[in-house]
């Protein structure tokens, strides 16, 4: 299959090794990836913060650049989700009726990276090997806009060597929310230091999820307290495999 | 009174700060963390015995549509049906008018006192207070409202609005405001201090308050739902009966209840049956007051219907479930709020209340997480509403040339114009690598400036790595 990979701006920039890893893994699973250089972010935060006019125009883009595409996979659920959910809303509030029948067409075109393995390929066992103890935050928009249910779970569970362990009160927030962070930086930081304490409590020495942000978030607040716990995203997981020397 | 002020606390510092204050309140935290952790369970609980839960969320989402779409003409068909079983029905467009009219019949029987039974919309128009200005007493009677009121405190929930004290606090209060010298913490002995307290009141007050869960436009019954029954007292005892409900609580069916009344209390306490719910149509000679008023109040709500992108908000039922599931609630409790109507609902409801202008910080106090849109008996996506209130915040502020050049437009204006030109988004990065330089240790930023600095005072920050995915593809091509 011809992937075209929405990388995302976010990761572009400061997770390039998610993007290639992205990459690795579907060339390793014999698919043809192509990466449009004109994508550049979906307007989940203009959109999110309101600047709605701003994010139209962010939709517009995304539309035109990957009007062709056969199939949309992003490494991210909160970027999936935008697209998923927020794009149709975006062509009703700018009034654009061709925008809409835009975002229509390319709706089920548009993938996260998890459901596109465990959904549209029919994929558990992708090859990897990850020898160590990893949990998995679930993400919120992972958790009820994609509603990802276990998929993310069933491909940790089939990489060779990993020891999975369960995310207590996988359902809650890390507190990341955008620019929520920032602009309630007090009450973030309450909710991702019960976030954290769950990890710990794992025993895990990583905690992925399918999402930078919320792995950047919960990642800056263990990188902090020195807790000797990483964060790392699904997809460097699934694309690591075993080097014989 | 301000139009639409009441419970509302005017001028009242926006939510950041007020949370930051709550968040270091111990006591508090554990308190709601296990007050909304039980709650939360108890739901989950009873919602997962049935079967047609989410059928039934469809059918709540769809009567309440009905209700909003045809309001004009439900409101009519009440006021007729209440009027013909012998109600007087009064129409409020502010507080002001609807405090007005209370108090006005509560005068004109010479009443010194009144009982209120537990109800948002009273506090919503700050009843109360106009009571004591016009020197009439009122006497909460819900247990934890009377706990509210005695302790000159706020609510903190719309359905527990103690919840933020433990037992050990309740019980110092009554041995202090009901002149007690021995009291155990007990709940038991809890409630039976409560209830002397109150049957007194009950039995020589001759007008009572109540709001409403209901109204049946076909029937023009109008009805309450509690768990204590102290609000039957009030609703059956004195000879007078006034119940103040917001316009949008009104059902066009009897037969619509069979929907709430399984909604409700499985959403709201985790019960499967409501334990007192009481309707009454009007009066009746020998049973129950002998006068009855009903006071339909709009105050800001008409405004809220004709916001398409908003008006689902008029379809809540008070159940409070999202307040329970909300990470941000669990956390600050409902003081943050500054309002009567706290957590999601709050921040939506709040802000639309109020109007433009007021309250803006609540839409922001989200991090957009769903679990009150998933939690909701009415399925109302709270989410999209907070978004789309967000975006009136935004719009307001770009409409002046102070919003327009304010930090977080400058740097929304300038993140567009690097979306759109992704070669420019590669020549920021590269300057944001020079720029990161003398902040850097090793692969991360501990101290960002200006308003970043709210992430780096409680996490690091990943500093940009040399290559990003675009120069490698470009590189590896």
């Amino acid at each position: 299959m011809r992937v075209s990979l929405f990388i995302t701006c976010f990761n572009d920039a400061l997770f390039p090794q998610t993007g290639r890893a992205t990459v690795r893994l579907l060339e390793r699973l014999g698919h043809t990836v192509e990466f449009l250089a004109e994508q550049s972010c979906c307007g989940q935060m203009h959109h999110n913060s309101g600047y709605r006019q701003e994010a139209v125009a962010l939709v517009r883009r995304f539309v035109r650049v990957f009007a062709d595409a056969e199939v949309i996979v992003a490494p991210s659920t909160s970027c999936t989700a935008m697209v998923r959910e927020n794009f149709s809303r975006l062509a009703a509030f700018a009034g654009d009726a061709v925008l809409a029948e835009q975002v229509a067409a390319l709706r089920p075109r548009m993938f996260e990276l998890s459901e596109f393995l465990t959904g549209r390929l029919g994929l558990e066992d992708v090859g990897a090997y990850y020898p160590h103890r990893v949990t998995y935050h679930s993400s919120c928009n992972g958790l009820r806009t994609l509603r990802l249910g276990d998929g993310p779970e069933r491909l940790l569970r089939h990489v060779r060597g990993l020891d999975y362990v369960e995310l207590p009160r996988a359902e809650e927030c890390c507190g990341f929310g955008g620019t929520f962070a920032i602009k309630n930086a007090d009450t973030s930081a309450a909710m991702l230091t019960d976030k954290m304490r769950a990890i710990l409590d794992t025993g895990a020495e990583l905690c992925t999820a399918g999402d930078n942000s919320c792995l950047m978030h919960i990642g800056g607040g263990l990188s902090r307290a020195m807790a000797g716990v990483r964060t790392v995203h699904l997809a460097e997981i699934l694309a690591a495999e075993e080097t014989r020397a | 009174m301000t139009v639409g002020q009441g419970g509302f606390e005017a001028g009242a510092p926006a939510f950041p700060a007020a949370a930051h204050d709550e968040l270091r309140n111990a006591q508090l935290r554990r308190n709601i963390r296990r007050a909304t952790t039980t709650i939360r369970a108890k739901t989950a609980r009873v919602i997962a015995e049935l079967p047609d839960w989410e059928a039934l969320r469809l059918a709540g989402e769809a009567i309440k549509r009905g209700a909003m779409h045809g309001l004009d003409r439900h409101l009519l068909q009440l006021e007729a049906m209440v009027t013909r079983a012998g109600g007087q029905v009064h129409w409020a467009e502010d507080a002001a008018e609807a405090n007005r009219i209370v108090i006005g019949i509560a005068q004109g029987h010479g009443a010194r006192s009144v009982i209120k039974v537990k109800s948002m919309t009273t506090d919503e128009i700050g009843l109360n207070h106009a009571f004591e200005a016009a020197g009439i007493r009122p006497f909460e009677t819900d247990l934890a409202d009377m706990i509210v009121q005695l302790a000159h405190d706020k609510p903190s929930h719309i359905l527990v609005p103690a919840i933020h004290r433990n037992r050990a606090e309740i019980r110092g209060l009554f041995l202090r405001e009901m002149g007690l010298t021995e009291l155990s913490d007990e709940p038991r002995a809890l409630t039976a201090a409560a209830r002397r307290y109150l049957r007194e009141k009950f039995l020589d007050t001759g007008v009572a308050i109540s709001g409403a869960n209901f109204a049946i436009a076909e029937t023009g019954s109008v009805g309450v739902v509690e768990s204590e029954g102290n609000g039957r007292m009030c609703l059956t005892l004195p000879d007078v009966l006034i119940s103040i409900m917001g316009i949008e609580k009104v059902l066009p069916l009897w037969a619509d209840l069979g929907v709430f009344l399984q909604l409700l209390p499985r959403a709201s306490t985790g019960e499967r049956m409501n334990p007192y719910t009481s309707a009454w149509t009007g009066v009746r000679p020998g049973d129950g007051p002998r006068e009855f008023h009903l006071v339909l109040l709009d105050n800001g709500r008409s405004r809220i219907l004709a916001d398409a992108a908003a008006r689902d908000t008029l379809h809540c039922i008070r159940c409070s479930r999202c307040l329970n599931v909300c990470p941000v609630y669990e956390r600050t409790g409902g003081h943050a709020y500054k309002s009567m109507y706290q957590g999601p609902i709050g921040a939506i409801l709040t802000p639309q209340l109020r109007g433009p202008g007021e309250a803006d910080s609540l839409p922001f106090a989200s991090s957009l997480c769903g679990a009150c849109y998933e939690a909701c008996p009415v399925r109302i996506n709270i989410p999209a509403v907070l978004v789309h209130l967000r975006g009136e915040v935004v719009r307001a502020r770009q409409a002046t040339a102070l919003g327009r050049l304010g930090t977080e437009n400058l740097a929304m204006q300038a993140a567009l114009a690097m979306f759109e030109r992704p070669r420019l988004m590669a020549a920021a990065v590269s300057a944001g690598r020079l720029a990161q330089r003398p902040l850097q240790r090793g692969d991360i930023l501990p101290r960002l400036p200006g308003p970043l600095s709210g992430w780096t005072a409680t996490r690091d920050f990943p500093a940009l790595p040399a290559q990003s995915f675009r120069a490698w593809w470009k590189a590896r091509a």
